[in-house]
């Protein structure tokens, strides 16, 4: 067996996949933001416990940087913006949730399946790390698949990225700059995204993306 | 000598299911109401209640077929058995070969066949609506229940209930995602199979709602009382398997002498009441879903039992 060091680490990246899972089918904005913080939290728990098993002092400013942007700051930032917007009681209607979950299940299997097979000679660290970031990555398109509002599209997008860093913490020797450059461009992206909402909403009165459908000219 | 200890402690643990299952449900029908600031019944009622049915005379639907009067007893010794081969206070019972996961959930299955054919056989709307409800909890819960049996199967390398448990309380267990995502999915089903509050209400007589009191709506008598006699056993057997598995702590082993066995029962006791008390607990600060909100419930307990399938297949293929 691999020792409880191994265990942690499994522990957080699997409630990692388990809370992406539970991304998917909540309708609710403020408690689809909540969850996202959850989310990013336990990405920094994760990061943070690969930084002290594997002695790589650098990892906990990747884990510091998802704490405080991603935990606090961008969810505590949508909560305005949600309020602003005047959606925050809103209940989305979410695609059948039933094949949704089975959907996302399959994507973990396959992405489990996938993952395990081909990185055979790699750390066991890093092989379990990409394998379940692969599966959140994939999570996260399909959150932003399923949805109608750009809000909890957007949410979709940053699940997204929360697996991309999952698996720069598993691959060894990422650079400081780029890590750092990405958290900042992902920063970045939020607030044009928020910007861009804020003019969807002028023009069109409404965030759900099926009204830009009509505006482009397309039939259904 | 040996074969007759066995016996006997075998023998306690049949006859103390039957004793203490109204007890737990007095507990947890006594917490509820304290903590709504009422009074509540005391908790030997459902003792009482028993009693009073027992000496009712049996009304019977004049189109009640046979199956109708043999349903209860049925029900009530399938549930029984199952009840009974959990370990409560000991592991190395007579029969614990016998107590194996897979059998439980068969035993709990036909119990709830027969059941809902009751529920069906005089012909009445409130009985068939029950059954259909039932069954279709039952289909979603189910194949969640398989779920978490294999992941435990996979982990302890066998199904048998008393390998599990000591499984479970040697060091190797480890810190496991799996076994959080079991625990949580097996609560979750024993709530629905259970009849509990956010999937059915088992307090009242609405007939919005009602899933198990709708199907035994025609009984009276002393098949009332078996039949609520067999949904208590079956309550106290969701709360020893959930303790037998996931806190086996104070289980006496194997041939143990009577001090272990006596420390197993007071352990047993305190895991009981603990959990009589969480349920009522969580009862009181959940509300009741609407029925077509329930294949949702499920279908998380069942997608937490895939997942720890899943993440299990990682650690093990690492």
């Amino acid at each position: 067996m691999h020792g409880l060091n191994f265990d942690i680490a499994h522990l957080l990246a699997g409630s990692l996949v388990l809370i992406s899972l539970v991304m998917l089918y909540q309708d609710r904005l403020p408690a689809l933001i909540n969850i996202y913080a959850f989310h990013a939290l336990f990405l920094s728990l994760s990061v943070a416990w690969q930084a002290h098993i594997n002695n790589a002092p650098h990892l906990y400013i990747t884990a510091a940087i998802a704490l405080l942007f991603k935990a606090i700051f961008i969810p505590l930032a949508l909560h305005r913006m949600i309020v602003r917007l005047g959606i925050h009681r809103e209940i989305e209607a979410v695609a059948s949730v039933g094949p949704t979950m089975l959907a996302g299940i399959g994507l973990v299997g396959l992405s489990l399946s996938v993952m395990l097979r081909v990185t055979t000679d790699a750390d066991l660290l890093a092989r379990e790390d990409v394998a379940f970031a692969l599966s959140v990555l994939l999570i996260g398109l399909l959150i932003m698949v399923t949805r109608r509002n750009a809000v909890s599209q957007v949410i979709g997008f940053m699940s997204l990225e929360n697996g991309l860093v999952l698996a720069a913490t598993g691959a060894k020797g990422m650079p400081l700059v780029v890590e750092i450059s990405v958290a900042f461009s992902v920063l970045i992206a939020f607030i044009v995204i928020g910007i861009f909402l804020f003019r969807i909403r002028e023009r069109f009165d409404t965030v759900d993306v099926h009204a830009l459908d009509r505006f482009r000219g397309e039939r259904r | 000598m040996a074969l007759i200890a066995d016996l006997a402690v075998q023998g306690a643990q049949m006859s103390l299911v039957v004793l203490l299952a109204p007890a737990a449900t007095g507990i947890v029908r006594k917490a509820k109401a304290r903590l709504l600031r009422r009074q509540g019944p005391p908790v030997l009622q459902p003792y009482r209640d028993l009693l009073r049915l027992m000496r009712k005379d049996v009304v019977l639907a004049e189109n009640a077929s046979w199956l109708f009067r043999a349903a209860p007893y049925l029900i009530f010794a399938a549930t029984w058995v199952a009840a009974a081969l959990v370990p409560t206070f000991g592991a190395g019972l007579l029969f614990s070969w016998s107590a194996d996961l897979i059998a439980i959930t068969a035993l709990l299955g036909s119990a709830r066949f027969f059941l809902a054919l009751a529920g069906m056989d005089v012909g009445t709307s409130f009985g068939g609506i029950g059954s259909s409800r039932e069954v279709m909890i039952a289909s979603l819960a189910e194949p969640a229940m398989i779920m978490i049996v294999f992941s435990l199967a996979l982990l302890a390398g066998s199904t048998q209930l008393s390998t599990i448990a000591e499984y479970m309380m040697s060091p190797q267990v480890g810190l496991r995602v799996t076994l959080g995502l079991s625990f949580v999915a097996l609560m979750m089903v024993g709530i629905a199979e259970n009849a509990r509050i956010p999937v059915d209400n088992p307090a009242t007589h609405l007939e919005l709602t009602m899933v198990h009191e709708a199907m035994i709506f025609e009984y009276s008598g002393r098949h009332l009382a078996v039949l609520e006699l067999a949904a208590y056993l079956k309550l106290l057997l969701y709360i020893s398997l959930i303790a037998c598995v996931f806190a086996p702590w104070g289980l006496a082993p194997a041939n143990a002498g009577w001090a272990t066995l006596t420390i197993g029962a007071a352990a047993y006791s305190g895991k009981l009441l603990l959990g009589c008390l969480v349920l009522a607990g969580f009862e009181t600060t959940i509300a009741k879903m609407r029925v077509f909100r329930v294949p949702t419930f499920l279908g998380a307990a069942l997608m937490l039992g895939l997942l720890g399938t899943l993440l299990l297949f990682v650690s093990r293929g690492l």
